[in-house]
């Protein structure tokens, strides 16, 4: 497993790498130096299994999804990331860095959140372990994403509104970074996604990828070959995805394919589709895709769903794209609408609308009828449910 | 080397007065005025910043101007004309500070070569890590721009003298962990790290930034290097003024005054 793993520098192909301002070279060079070796420890691996079993519940099943299966005339598996402990497979990364960071003797926890999913699943981890919680949050997506905000004051965070720039996810990482820059000793910056500056984009794909394995283990059980020939995953940062195709970019028989939002259509003007709008920039601390201006000034992107609503996408992402390893494909706000409703009539579940861009995309691919694909169904519908309602059509 | 920066710390090795300000702000054409105005007013160096939609190294009053300076239509390649225009009355060194994804996506090679044309004589890149400038340095050092970069009070002594190695110009002290921003005053930590500074013998002059508001913290920043940036506080300043050129020349004057 070489040519998908980051160099040491944290560069996948021509992508990643640590572009921060000397004020976070020691947070982050700290964590550079030190977190292989923590996440590498038996017993950080042991309290991170059990955690993961007994509190998050996994594994999460590996459904056979025998009506959806047979409108896409392919056998299709849904990875059941949803039925995880706060409703979407944010926790996996989660569990893992309240873990890194208590080993690095950090008491207070900052995070940046858009939907408000990952806010959630840090809350939910710094309650558990008794950790001070900040979560910066876009002040527009404060408005937009009520009951996640609440949910987060519940579980006993402090929620600081994101009020520069357009007030979104990107608004609050720039503050997570800003806050973390102003309180280098005493804190751990919880990036909820494969994005920043190294070591964070392969410390967040390590955690997550605990959704390939179990798939592996799954489908040779269910079907006596761990190999699928596709796995199909949202992609905003795309730390779902990363988990998801983690334990297969080495089987390049197996076909991995990012769905990303379209918004209200790629030309538009209205999308998140960053591999096909975006250009190689710099954002957040690393190099990777980047929705830009000529001039190099981040877009602001739209997309219904606030999970993918991010103008870059993760570098490891950025090199499966460019590489030609992953085939990045994208739905607009409309055909994911109607895929959610689709997979909440057929198999009796609401999606995430992020996870309904992957399950949209199934419709422009082309299976013979005995593929075997898998879709990560990174979350669960619930927090959609105002815009499902909104949408109106079911 | 024709580089003003190399002449000005030639000449003067104590009480540097850099002043930051964001390139088209207040309006876009402000820019040569305000250095204009730096020239006469008596500051020793020039710096300005190249807006980007994302500082994250920056405090309000900066992301605010930044914010305001994109609005209204300033990019990197009218920077580098007006630069060019000032350069008729403007003497002073000028450096431009931005983050990096601008300059990358008007090509490093191209960037140098107008930057040069230009008569800029440095550049300050925060978030450009030594790897990458040392892959870029020839470039750099063929158009004659001093890189500068940026230590703080949390860079080991080892990592100081690496930095001072690959910085020409001066080195950037940033005078604490944290983001731009004005601050009353220093600390006794904040001392001892200008002290620790002075006496590792760098081989570039040090200047002290972020939280340089007023004479008092100019001249605590000066005791130990040879000067002192302002930023935050004269963009502040900036905001709020209604005529430029007098206001800047009473601000530098403040400055400046021994208290």
């Amino acid at each position: 497993m070489r040519r998908f793993q980051p160099n040491e520098e944290g560069y996948y192909g021509l992508f990643g790498g640590a572009y921060i301002p000397e004020m976070l070279f020691p947070n982050v060079e700290e964590l550079r130096l030190r977190y292989q070796a923590i996440v590498g420890d038996a017993e950080f691996q042991r309290e991170f299994e059990t955690l993961l079993r007994h509190y998050v519940g996994r594994p999460t099943p590996l459904y056979q999804a025998t009506r959806l299966s047979e409108v896409h005339r392919a056998t299709i598996y849904l990875k059941r990331e949803d039925l995880c402990h706060t409703g979407a497979h944010k926790v996996n990364n989660t569990i893992g860095q309240i873990l890194l960071a208590k080993r690095l003797g950090k008491s207070k926890i900052i995070a940046e959140t858009g939907a408000g999913q990952h806010g959630v699943a840090t809350a939910t981890v710094c309650a558990l372990m008794g950790l001070e919680c900040t979560i910066y949050m876009g002040q527009l997506d404060m408005e937009r994403q009520r009951p996640n905000v609440e949910r987060m004051k519940i579980l006993g965070a402090t929620v600081v509104p994101a009020t520069s720039g357009n007030m979104t996810l990107k608004d609050a990482t720039n503050e997570a970074m800003r806050h973390w820059i102003n309180h280098p000793t005493d804190t751990h910056y919880i990036i909820g996604s494969v994005v920043g500056p190294h070591p964070y984009p392969d410390m967040v794909a390590r955690f997550q990828s605990v959704i390939s394995q179990e798939i592996r283990a799954q489908l040779t059980e269910q079907q006596g070959n761990p190999f699928p020939d596709y796995v199909v995953a949202c992609v905003g940062g795309g730390s779902n995805a990363a988990g998801a195709f983690y334990h297969f970019l080495d089987e390049p028989h197996v076909h991995l394919i990012g769905a990303e939002a379209a918004g209200h259509g790629v030309e538009s003007g209205e999308s998140a589709a960053t591999t096909a709008l975006g250009r190689p920039g710099v954002l957040h601390g690393s190099k990777t895709l980047l929705m830009q201006t000529p001039d190099g000034q981040v877009i602001e992107p739209y997309s219904i769903s606030a999970g993918l609503d991010y103008p870059g996408i993760g570098p490891l992402h950025a090199h499966l794209f460019e590489s030609g390893r992953g085939q990045f494909l994208n739905a607009t706000d409309e055909e994911a609408m109607k895929a959610g409703i689709e997979l909440a009539r057929l198999e009796g579940i609401i999606p995430a609308i992020e996870t309904a861009h992957a399950l949209a995309v199934l419709h422009q691919l082309e299976f013979s009828p005995d593929d075997v694909v898998v879709v990560n169904l990174s979350g669960r519908g619930d927090k959609d449910l105002e815009t499902y309602i909104r949408w109106g059509r079911y | 080397m024709n580089n003003r920066l190399s002449q000005l710390f030639k000449q003067k090795t104590k009480n540097v007065l850099s002043i930051f300000f964001t390139a088209g702000f207040p309006s876009v054409n402000d820019t040569g005025v305000i250095a204009r105005a730096l020239e006469k007013a008596g500051a020793d160096l020039i710096e300005i910043g190249i807006p980007f939609s994302d500082p994250i190294a920056d405090g309000p009053v900066i992301q605010q101007s930044s914010k305001q300076a994109l609005d209204q239509g300033m990019n990197l390649k009218l920077l580098l004309e007006q630069v060019k225009q000032l350069r008729s009355e403007v003497t002073l060194p000028v450096v431009l500070m931005g983050y990096i994804n601008p300059i990358l996506q008007y090509g490093i090679g191209n960037f140098c070569r107008d930057a040069r044309a230009a008569g800029v004589d440095g550049v300050i890149l925060p978030d450009l890590p030594l790897r990458d400038y040392n892959e870029h340095a020839t470039l750099f050092h063929a158009n004659d721009l001093s890189v500068i970069m940026l230590v703080t009070p949390a860079t080991s002594d080892e990592r100081i003298r690496l930095i001072d190695q690959a910085s020409s110009g001066f080195l950037y002290a940033v005078s604490a962990s944290s983001t731009t921003g004005a601050r009353a005053g220093f600390t006794a930590e904040q001392e001892d790290y200008f002290r620790r500074l002075a006496g590792l013998g760098l081989r570039n002059p040090v200047l002290v930034g972020f939280g340089i508001s007023n004479a008092a913290t100019f001249q605590s920043a000066c005791r130990y290097g040879a000067g002192a940036i302002v930023g935050s506080a004269f963009v502040s300043m900036l905001r709020n003024s209604t005529n430029l050129e007098s206001d800047i020349i009473t601000f530098v004057k403040a400055i400046r005054s021994v208290s």
